[in-house]
């Protein structure tokens, strides 16, 4: 199922990665963001908690845990945590009722999301099973970056959202509302 | 047609730009491959229930949503008329003091001219999809339901932004998309408002599915602090698990995609950045669509998912584009939508633009028969507005057999002066335009039913009767012999019933299904006359009429009494190349062997592949004679003929032959074979005026030297 959830997200543009363990992915995700710059902001999440106190004893420069509209605007990067992902479509879903999961995942240049292997679907119909909307008022599906062909039918990438999507899949990270 | 009309599709013809983009995407191919491995019929079937029983409990669905959105906090308002909903909107943005409203695509806020009432009370409203935005700038209405600015240019668009930039800006896209970001990112931030439109209103949940590229619908729900959401009550679906065939099919349908880069499904308000809950207000707006509920016919038409596919495969758009269509829906579906959003009356003009070729039904994820729906406003507008003198006189001869045919006669001895080989290539003065891309067929001196009497046939084997049709009766009638030919061949007998005549498909075309009927219960009485094995017809237009239309015209015109008999008619009648596809599997027809191998493409005519679902069989019996089949690009997109349309619509119709040979030549084949004298009468002018070396030919002409007789086989 990874394997095609990789070639499918890929196939919209995205770039996915895996690792086995929450460590090896941090430390993937601070070496992106010196690749992708900052400032960055991060919408929080159980990885985020899990690892928060080895963040904080090292302040990452550049890097805000707490999301406003203002610091998202001039954000080159939003990192956010999502609760599941459709294979059959490369496909990112989150509860984002919380409004800075959606200022971190829209407003910067480039997305980093973080996704727990094991929370992958085959398709959309087996998701609808999975989710609750009364539970999440506002459920979120990102597949591949913000894209148009509103000119000549000429493909454009980053057109009100991120230009780039990273998806981080981590293999011993719990989460998501199964 | 109106003046003004005429002049809007010359002018659409003259814009380059509006024919190559579509054609530059290539959409059915990029389709295909976006529904490659999934069953698209099932899929639709899955639609067309989920819509349809919605379209049957609007009124319940609209309160079931109402209240399950109510008990998570959002505000419902159930509009009737498009004031009722700008009325709201204006109370709301007057109460909460809103200045600027950012808007995500919204076809129903384009429906009822939402931007221009705001205006009008001093709001701005932004569109935020780049497409809209741009017609937005320009002063435009979307051109298309999916790619509003599709009729523009890179450097129409540079053009417009440089005026809003205040600065000149050059034609390249990615640049030109970085603008509208950079400008449109403050409008977001600045609005008090954000207006959406909704894909999907689920009734079980409350909940709205919102479906975009580009990531604006996102950042209108949640960077102002109220949110209007106006949805058509089209877009009602009972359960949760409903979306998800609709999100399977509508990014495939609409972009060739597998699924859109975002969707949010939205069940009741959230809280902003600033602690507060948003204000959410759902706007259910009827607009016309339970009238159009209540309409037996038109009902399935609020199974449209809006998709606009059947925008993107019609070959009338194709050529003009969506402005022709004069109103905010554009295409097949937007001519119904228009009829019924605004009044039928509106429709005269662009009714007509529709050929009838049907390749809309085929892509259709709701599975919506639009052509027969347009065909249905037409008869409608008939019966209210009355066809015009000339077009009812045309049609009530063609129904009086006798008339009708001595006319046919006399034509052929007045036609003189300009036929040649066939065709007529010059008409004087007024007549000049309609051969002016297309040499126009001369009538046969001698007619097939004066021929038919003189062919010695074999007797004693068993009986077909051959319903021959205007066109091979009084323009080919050699096709005729040779059908009579082959089929002796095979040890059958062919009868030709004298009392035959129109099969009524040009007054059911016309919208006159009174006349249709008639012209059907005409026939079949000299069809049913002898006991016969086949009904063979090499006409695809008159076999959609003797295998299809005539039980349901007949049942519709009141002249039940005769549906028996119709459909006896029906189960009986085969096209001839059906015919000898299964005369050549039963052994009764043997193809003589070392033949010369010649190559042929095939043009699917429109009545034969979709009405009657005829196309593998005159391929199959084509390559068992031995021809060397080369598929030519869209082999069923439409020629262009029509009919009447040729010649109530010759510019347009001329755009479509052009684009069918230059797809035939490219194969290089030697013929180009049809079974529809219709579309060999157009192929066949269309090639003789352009020199071509390709010929034209029906496939009984071309089988008529290729199979044994029967005393070989024996031998």
């Amino acid at each position: 199922m990874y394997e095609l959830f990789k070639t499918r997200a890929e196939a919209a543009g995205g770039l996915v990665h895996r690792f086995p363990t929450g460590a090896e992915a941090l430390e993937f995700l601070l070496k992106s963001l010196e690749v992708e710059g900052t400032p960055a902001v991060w919408a929080g999440g159980s990885f985020l908690e899990g690892c928060a106190e080895q963040l904080l004893g090292a302040p990452i420069p550049g890097l805000a845990l707490s999301v406003t509209r203002e610091n998202a605007k001039g954000a080159r990067v939003g990192i956010t945590q999502m609760d599941w992902g459709i294979a059959d479509t490369g496909t990112l879903v989150q509860d984002a009722s919380g409004v800075e999961q959606r200022l971190a995942s829209t407003l910067p240049w480039t997305h980093i999301a973080l996704l727990p292997t094991r929370n992958l679907v085959p398709d959309l119909a087996t998701l609808l099973t999975k989710v609750d909307p009364a539970r999440s008022r506002y459920l979120t599906f990102i597949t591949g970056p913000s894209r148009t062909a509103d000119i000549e039918r000429v493909l454009a990438i980053g057109v009100h959202g991120p230009e780039r999507v990273i998806v981080i899949c981590i293999d011993d990270l719990e989460g998501g509302r199964p | 047609m109106s003046k003004a009309f005429d002049q809007s599709i010359t002018k659409a013809l003259e814009n380059p730009n509006l024919g190559g983009i579509l054609d530059r995407w290539n959409y059915p191919a990029t389709r295909a491959k976006a529904y490659e491995g999934v069953d698209f019929e099932a899929l639709r079937g899955e639609i067309s229930a989920i819509k349809g029983e919605a379209a049957g409990h609007l009124p319940e669905l609209a309160d079931q949503f109402q209240k399950s959105a109510e008990a998570r906090g959002a505000k419902v308002f159930r509009a009737s008329s498009p004031q009722a909903v700008l009325d709201y909107i204006l109370g709301i943005c007057q109460s909460k003091g809103v200045k600027k409203v950012a808007k995500s695509k919204s076809m129903a806020s384009e429906e009822i001219h939402l931007n221009k009432f705001l205006a009008e009370h001093g709001i701005q409203a932004d569109e935020t999809d780049l497409g809209e935005w741009i017609v937005q700038l320009a002063h435009q209405t979307p051109s298309h339901m999916v790619m509003p600015a599709l009729h523009l240019t890179k450097e129409e668009v540079a053009e417009i932004f440089s005026q809003e930039v205040k600065r000149p800006l050059s034609p390249e896209i990615q640049g030109l998309v970085k603008v509208a970001r950079k400008e449109l990112r403050e409008k977001f931030f600045e609005a008090d408002l954000g207006v959406t439109g909704a894909n999907i209103a689920i009734a079980e949940t409350g909940t709205l599915v919102i479906m975009t590229n580009e990531g604006n619908a996102r950042l209108v729900t949640t960077l102002p602090k109220i949110h209007v959401a106006i949805v058509g009550i089209e877009k009602l679906v009972p359960r949760f698990a409903d979306a998800a065939p609709i999100l399977r099919a509508l990014p495939k349908s609409a972009t060739s995609q597998l699924i859109t880069s975002y969707v949010s499904m939205i069940t009741g308000p959230v809280p902003n950045d600033d602690g507060t809950m948003k204000d959410l207000h759902i706007i259910l707006m009827d607009n016309q669509r339970t009238a159009m509920a209540a309409d037996p016919e038109f009902k399935q038409a609020l199974q449209c998912i809006r998709c606009a596919s059947c925008l993107n495969v019609c070959p009338v758009y194709r050529l003009v584009g969506g402005h022709v269509f004069g109103h905010i829906y554009t295409g097949g579906i937007g001519t119904i939508l228009t009829a019924w959003f605004n009044e039928l009356k509106t429709t005269e003009d662009i009714q007509g633009l529709c050929i009838g070729c049907g390749k809309c039904n085929e892509v259709c994820p709701g599975k919506i028969d639009i052509a027969g729906l347009i065909l249905e406003l037409r008869r409608r507008l008939a019966k209210k507005e009355g066809l015009s003198f000339i077009q009812k006189s045309a049609l009530q001869i063609i129904n009086n057999r006798k008339v009708f045919h001595a006319m046919l006669r006399a034509a052929s001895i007045a036609q003189k002066p300009f036929a040649k080989d066939g065709f007529i290539r010059h008409l004087p003065m007024f007549l000049s335009n309609l051969a002016e891309h297309r040499s126009l067929p001369a009538i046969a001196p001698k007619p097939f039913r004066d021929l038919f009497p003189e062919i010695r046939q074999p007797k004693g084997g068993g009986k077909v009767a051959f319903y021959a049709g205007c066109a091979i009766d009084f323009v080919s009638p050699k096709v005729g012999v040779a059908v009579v030919k082959v089929l002796n061949q095979a040890g059958l007998e062919v009868i030709f019933p004298q009392e035959q005549s129109c099969c009524g498909i040009p007054h059911w075309a016309s919208g006159a299904n009174e006349m249709a009927a008639l012209a059907a219960a005409h026939n079949l009485g000299p069809l049913l006359a002898e006991d016969v094995e086949y009904v063979v017809t090499a006409c695809a237009t008159c076999a959609t009429a003797l295998k299809k239309e005539w039980p349901h015209l007949l049942q519709q015109q009141g002249m039940g009494g005769l549906v028996p008999k119709a459909e006896a008619v029906a189960a009986k009648t085969v096209m001839f190349t059906e015919l000898v596809a299964k005369l050549i599997q039963e052994g009764r027809l043997t193809p003589k062997d070392g033949m010369e191998l010649q190559s042929v493409t095939y043009h699917d005519s429109c009545h034969a592949k979709r009405h009657v679902g005829i196309y593998k069989e005159p391929r199959a019996a084509l390559s068992a004679a031995g021809f060397d089949l080369r598929e030519m690009n869209e082999s069923d997109t439409c020629c262009g003929m029509g009919g009447s349309y040729t010649v109530k619509q010759p510019e347009l119709s001329m755009g479509m032959l052009k684009r069918k040979l230059d797809n035939a030549e490219q194969t290089g084949a030697q013929y180009l074979c049809a079974e529809c004298p219709g579309c060999l009468i157009q192929l066949g002018g269309g090639l003789d005026k352009r020199g071509s070396q390709l010929q034209a030919k029906h496939p009984a002409e071309l089988l008529e030297d290729r199979f044994k007789d029967p005393g070989d086989t024996e031998g």
